[in-house]
């Protein structure tokens, strides 16, 4: 970045508003003004009282709502409980076999969402090896069914969004001296305090970074509930979804999708500031 | 390793652990595309194929059988294209811009990059419909595309930013002061430079676009993509030859992956070795 004042005085101030104008531009078009669009929509109620969609929204949906970002928040902390351990292989002991590992992460995303999310239907069926298993083992409820049930969901979810969680805690971990630990142990902690004291808070930022890219999309996504659970377990995006596309009550609609957008700003806001940090990008 | 030859109690032993733990987290990971891949083999019986019956190569030699699942996967395709070319290019100059000088505009168009990224898909595609019904515009390829389009921007922005940071700008300068004019500066310099960090983001788009549901969903009208048709499959018919298709796409872009890593490695040693 010092070439920058060197050559300012070549090029002209205008240059980089010229360079981000046109996919700025297309940002603003496509993503803030529809997000206005979504308010107007939401209070486009014609006769009734201009919050009558957000009233419906909280009182006839308010279950879903707090469903989505219950199962958003179970995922996010499976994520982080299956993600760590993974990244934190990857970075300190795969040695040579990191990139491959990396690319091993990253496969998922080669093969298409939705046909991922069917193969759990698969695999979680009746009769199908996983049951077969824990059935055996006791493991299941009375029922003796997995598809269907909130963990179906749940599982579908955290699957998903892991990736995302993965990768962000492995490029913290990464960036960690090696030299503080191996300092942190030469002043006799063991390797258990030299991770609690040095390594878990440096890689904090990835955590932050990880839960909210799995914590955001989960808390909106309704194709897992949709695939692999029952009517019991359907979530906020569902009813958005419906709404707009088949029932068309668009103000109700748009007061749910604007709500959880509201909702989730605050919440990842509350998120950053409890963990003292707020350089999201 | 280090910390093995200094840990203290349960070293010995939690490596090993810590090692098995990952491999069953990587596991869980590969367990769908395995079953994705398997099943592309079955022959299932009715219309649905959830169940394994038995090994057959019929959908692997009528992979094009459905005409509305070719019609499908033309449309992901060609949108796909569109978006990537369109979205690569826009998110490229953003990245150039944030990278190479410094002025006010940096922050605020930071801020508009990550916000895309902070909305849920289903709050992303409802917003764009609004827009769409507010302004009496009919949704269709069009539509599909601008909203491909506004979700890859960023992406690309912020995947070539990645890339490029830290670059050694003075380059451009060096050849300017060399009497090179700007065009070749560009074409000679920059581009050579920037190259594979926009071929990344060109993929990352291309991937995300073929792969989009939620926002596709809301903005396609009677149009149908890959993911959308496969949607409607789980009520219709749920043939084997989707899972040939995505065991295709799986194939294709890991022979995409290894031509570009091999690519990379061969500039890495041209860079190396002066050529």
């Amino acid at each position: 970045m010092a070439g920058i004042a060197a050559g300012g005085s070549r090029r002209s101030a205008l240059a980089p508003w010229l360079l981000v104008a046109p996919g700025v531009l297309w940002l603003l078009a496509f993503y803030l003004v529809p997000t206005v669009a979504l308010a107007r929509t939401s209070f486009a109620t014609g006769d009734l009282s201009w919050y009558d969609g957000y009233q419906r929204a909280f009182t006839d949906y308010g279950q879903h709502m707090l469903r989505s970002f219950g199962y958003a928040l179970t995922a996010t902390v499976a994520a982080i409980l299956l993600g760590y351990p993974l990244a934190y292989v990857m970075a300190f002991r795969a040695e040579r076999l990191k990139n491959f590992l990396l690319g091993l992460v990253i496969l998922p995303f080669f093969t298409t969402f939705l046909v991922r999310t069917f193969a759990w239907k698969t695999i979680l069926n009746d009769d199908g090896p996983v049951v077969n298993l824990l059935g055996s083992l006791h493991l299941l409820p009375p029922d003796g069914r997995l598809l269907n049930t909130v963990w179906a969901v749940i599982g579908g979810i955290t699957y998903n969004f892991l990736p995302f969680m993965i990768l962000p805690i492995y490029v913290s971990l990464e960036k960690i001296d090696r030299r503080l630990t191996e300092a942190a142990q030469d002043l006799y902690c063991n390797q258990f305090t030299a991770f609690r004291k040095v390594v878990l808070p440096l890689s904090l930022p990835g955590v932050l970074a990880g839960s909210l890219l799995t914590f955001i999309p989960a808390s909106g996504d309704f194709l897992n509930a949709e695939l692999l659970g029952s009517p019991n377990q359907k979530m906020l995006g569902s009813v958005i979804q419906g709404q707009f596309l088949t029932v068309r009550d668009y103000p109700l609609a748009a007061a749910l999708s604007f709500a959880l957008m509201a909702l989730i700003t605050l919440l990842v806001v509350m998120y950053a500031r409890a963990l003292g940090t707020e350089d999201l990008a | 390793m280090t910390a093995e030859r200094k840990g203290a109690v349960g070293s010995r032993w939690s490596g090993p652990l810590l090692d098995a733990y990952a491999g069953l987290v990587l596991l869980y990971l590969f367990l769908p595309i395995f079953v994705i891949v398997a099943y592309s083999f079955n022959k299932p019986e009715g219309k649905f194929n959830f169940v394994w019956k038995a090994f057959s190569l019929d959908a692997w030699k009528d992979p094009l059988i459905f005409p509305a699942l070719v019609d499908a996967m033309k449309l992901s395709l060609k949108v796909a294209a569109v978006s990537t070319s369109v979205a690569t290019v826009f998110g490229a100059l953003i990245a150039l811009a944030l990278c190479r000088y410094r002025w006010k505009g940096a922050g605020p168009v930071n801020f508009l990059l990550v916000l895309p990224l902070t909305t849920p898909e289903v709050v992303l595609g409802s917003s764009l419909l609004s827009l769409f019904l507010q302004a009496n515009a009919h949704t269709g390829f069009v539509t599909i595309v601008i909203a491909h389009i506004m979700f890859s921007v960023s992406y690309v922005a912020l995947t070539v930013k990645a890339r490029i940071r830290g670059f050694d700008w003075t380059l451009e300068e060096a050849a300017m002061d060399l009497y090179a004019n700007p065009l070749r500066v560009i074409f000679k310099v920059t581009l050579p430079l920037i190259a594979p960090g926009i071929a990344a983001a060109a993929m990352l788009s291309f991937a995300l676009s073929l792969d989009d549901f939620i926002i596709t969903l809301f903005n396609a009208g009677s149009r149908v993509t890959y993911p959308l048709y496969v949607y409607g499959a789980r009520r219709a018919a749920f043939p084997p030859q989707i899972n040939v298709l995505a065991t295709v796409i799986l194939l294709g872009s890991l022979l995409l992956l290894g031509a570009t890593v091999l690519w990379q490695n061969r500039r890495l040693k041209e860079a190396l070795t002066g050529k």
